[in-house]
């Protein structure tokens, strides 16, 4: 079971999360490991006070890329499922952004999994920030910070 | 079939178009489709680009048709 979901909408991940495994996961026993990333806006970046974001994307090619990302990772780690979700437009601080999940039979595959597709995706995926700051400033956040 | 060019973000900011179609009954090099949709000559290796929404490198050949896409590169997550 694979999902991506890319949204305007702002989403609380953790109600997101108990709803989908409700309704989508089936209730057997084989996933002994779920590993979970949120990623939520900060109010600061490279020294500056952030006040609000706008998230740009590539509509059809973001929802394809994650799809391709979900596929890959789901066969290299033998996942039973994963998800992925993700905000564009208008973000305020503290909002989340971005929410990976993924099932697996045991927890090195989970770990490995929901790291990898997140790291992959902040490459690939076509989404571009832009700020702005508390003096008005607005920018395009030109780069990924190291992790 | 026309070519479908796209442009995203501070990319698109600095070319000053979001999207430009090309008219062409023959395949083009990414480099000139690059040429005669930003008025640019040389396409940049920091700009990224993709063909009917898959990453190519910048030698590839856009038939007629296609969607094309330049961006910057992407900071989503």
């Amino acid at each position: 079971m694979q999902h991506v979901d890319v949204r305007e909408m702002p989403f609380d991940p953790w109600q997101y999360l108990a709803d989908w495994q409700a309704q989508q996961l089936p209730e057997n026993a084989r996933s002994g490991a779920t590993a979970v990333f949120v990623g939520t806006m900060r109010d600061f970046n490279e020294g500056d006070d952030v006040i609000g974001m706008y998230l740009e994307h590539y509509p059809g090619m973001t929802e394809r890329q994650l799809a391709t990302l979900v596929a890959e990772s789901s066969q290299r780690w033998s996942l039973d499922a994963a998800l992925v979700v993700h905000r564009v437009g208008e973000i305020l601080p503290a909002q989340p952004i971005v929410l990976v999940a993924v099932w697996s039979a045991h927890r090195a595959a989970a770990f490995e999994a929901c790291r990898h597709l997140m790291e992959t995706l902040k490459h690939t995926a076509p989404f571009w920030k832009r700020e702005t700051l508390s003096n008005g400033t607005v920018r395009w956040v030109d780069r990924n910070t190291l992790g | 079939m026309p070519i479908k060019v796209l442009f995203f973000a501070s990319l698109r900011e600095r070319i000053g178009q979001s999207q430009r179609l090309l008219e062409t009954d023959t395949p083009l090099t990414l480099q000139e489709v690059w040429q005669r949709s930003s008025g640019e000559t040389h396409l940049p290796d920091n700009v990224l680009r993709s063909v009917n929404q898959t990453y190519v490198d910048a030698n590839s050949l856009v038939q007629p048709g296609d969607e094309v896409a330049f961006f910057p590169p992407v900071t989503g997550g």
